[in-house]
């Protein structure tokens, strides 16, 4: 396993985000997390990347015990987390964004990584000299995700990244994410979109309150009604199924 | 150059490192609003090591730096622990503890000051300026100069990312610390007299001004922001009386004006800070407008040819 969570639990103060939570991830997969808004899907992140601290339980990635990790290890080890709402640096420049993710690279093969981002993305190189903030959405995405591959991570955990695009830009965005797993970056995704999450992980977890209440492989999650009815509220079920119940 | 201009050239010297020194950890997003603590500091270093120890200003002024660091990044550690308005109270209220301590002091002389026996020239504090002008260009181009508008711009995602917010942010504001130092250093020599009343509020506020007015994001704006709050004082001292007259003479009012002049010059600036602070909050220079200015420059299309070079 690349990644192997057992018993995660979080806390701030008195409230219980994440509780118990066993999850793993093989390398070369795509999981996929799902749940209702508080359902602890970002606490998770967070606590993955040492963000907030677990307050029990383990976290081991590639073998190594991370529980207690600093963030800078985590992502010196190959862990990157993109987080919820594009959240890029508005006073610098396209380029200088993707430059903070090549920040604890200490090897010179950045700049072909940050050349191949460019690649990638032909609209960030286009807009390299200019501000971030007058980026679209979507490319604002892009560009929190090529600043996450400037890292060169083993697992990018994404924190719904689909959140506010246009559905076009939102097919693109769950084809990037097919098109990274097969260069080999195994992918944690973390979605509100589940119909599309589902389609393009091979595993999911469902949480709610804290807990995972459910986790199967995507096409049994997918086909499953009372799931779609009770957690994701509809949007994965054909109306026919939810009918039924 | 007549001693007047030599006396602004000496201020607004200072005034541009202390801009500086403030600046740095307003870069990160610390708001420093105990400016004239840590200039004490480097002053009173420097004043009791050339007048008591009799060392000369080549030691004096590392030692007022060294200080002004050392005691800045000390109190970093729980300083920064506080946030926004809170880390504001708390460098204030650090500026007040450092003037007291003085002020209780008698071996620094306590109210009554201090004289400094060696005395500098204004050549002096100009080449300091420059040197940390230099420097400071320098350091917000480098990597950890990124870092620094990382921290500013987002803690939560630089933390993400691997950087070390602390150790960025107890770093800036030590810097700073050490600039504040130099500053209070050079005022010592070239004033040849130190007093506490002179490191008082209203100089943190003005300092904390020159950043946030002159523009934060990039290390010009300190430097314009000195300069111009330096030089319109000057400035307006010597046009008021013909503005006041004009106006005076439009309404139809002759002889003398109460208040005096100078209080009217303080009126005005008064005037243009609340101006700025509307309609630029950001500071007078921002990167966009340095963006806007460099020539021939298109954003848009320069650069898929040099992103592949």
């Amino acid at each position: 396993m690349l990644l192997e969570v057992r018993g995660l639990d979080v806390r701030y103060g008195r409230t219980h985000a994440v509780r118990s939570v066993d999850l793993d991830l093989a390398e070369g997969e795509i999981v996929t997390v799902l749940g209702a808004n508080g359902a602890g899907k970002t606490s998770l992140l967070r606590a993955l990347q040492g963000a907030v601290r677990a307050a029990d339980g383990s976290i081991r990635f590639a073998g190594e015990d991370l529980t207690h990790a600093s963030p800078a290890d985590r992502v010196r080890r190959g862990m990157m987390l993109v987080p919820e709402g594009r959240q890029i640096f508005v006073s610098m420049t396209v380029h200088e964004n993707l430059m903070m993710g090549a920040y604890l690279r200490s090897d010179g093969d950045w700049m072909r990584d940050l050349k191949e981002v460019y690649d990638r993305f032909p609209n960030l190189a286009e807009r390299r000299d200019m501000k971030a903030s007058v980026l679209s959405g979507g490319e604002q995405q892009m560009l929190a995700i090529g600043r996450a591959l400037v890292s060169r991570p083993r697992l990018i955990m994404l924190d719904e990244p689909s959140l506010g695009l246009s559905p076009l830009f939102v097919n693109n965005l769950f084809e990037l994410i097919r098109e990274l797993n097969r260069g080999g970056i195994s992918i944690l995704l973390v979605e509100q979109n589940t119909a599309m999450a589902l389609e393009t992980a091979s595993r999911g977890y469902v949480l709610e309150l804290g807990r995972v209440v459910l986790a199967d492989t995507a096409e049994a999650l997918a086909g499953d009604p009372a799931l779609a009815a009770a957690y994701l509220g509809g949007h994965a079920a054909a109306p026919a199924a939810i009918q039924t119940l | 150059m007549s001693g007047y201009w030599t006396g602004i050239l000496t201020i607004l010297s200072i005034n541009v490192i202390m801009a500086y020194a403030i600046f740095l950890p307003v870069a990160t997003g610390q708001l420093n609003l105990g400016g004239a603590g840590f200039q004490a500091l480097g002053a009173y270093t420097a004043a009791f090591l050339s007048a008591v120890a009799g060392q000369s200003a080549w030691a004096t002024i590392p030692a007022a730096m060294a200080v002004g660091g050392v005691v800045s990044m000390a109190i970093a550690f729980p300083l920064l622990r506080t946030r926004g308005v809170y880390l504001v109270l708390a460098t204030f209220a650090f500026a007040e503890v450092v003037a007291g301590a003085i002020l209780n002091t008698s071996e620094l002389g306590g109210a009554m000051g201090l004289s400094v026996p060696e005395y500098l020239d204004y050549p002096v504090p100009i080449i300091a300026a420059i040197l940390v002008t230099l420097f400071v260009f320098y350091l917000m181009a480098t990597r950890f100069g990124l870092t620094m508008r990382a921290c500013h711009d987002d803690d939560v995602v630089t933390d993400l990312l691997g950087v070390s917010i602390r150790g960025v942010r107890v770093a800036a504001f030590a810097i700073g610390g050490a600039l504040a130092g130099l500053a209070g250093a050079l005022y010592a020599h070239t004033f040849s007299f130190v007093e506490i009343q002179s490191f008082n509020a209203s100089l943190s506020i003005y300092v904390l001004l020159y950043v946030l007015l002159g523009g934060t994001q990039s290390a010009l704006g300190p430097l314009f922001g000195a300069a111009f709050f330096t030089l319109l004082p000057e400035v307006l001292r010597a046009v008021l009386p013909q503005v006041k007259g004009a106006l005076a003479g439009l309404f139809g009012i002759q002889g003398a004006l109460s208040p005096p002049d100078e209080s009217w010059r303080f009126v005005i600036l008064g005037v243009l800070t609340v101006l700025m602070m509307m309609y630029r909050s950001e500071g007078l220079i921002t990167r966009t407008l340095i963006e806007r200015l460099k020539p021939g420059r298109h954003p848009a299309s320069a650069t898929v040819e040099e992103a592949s070079a």
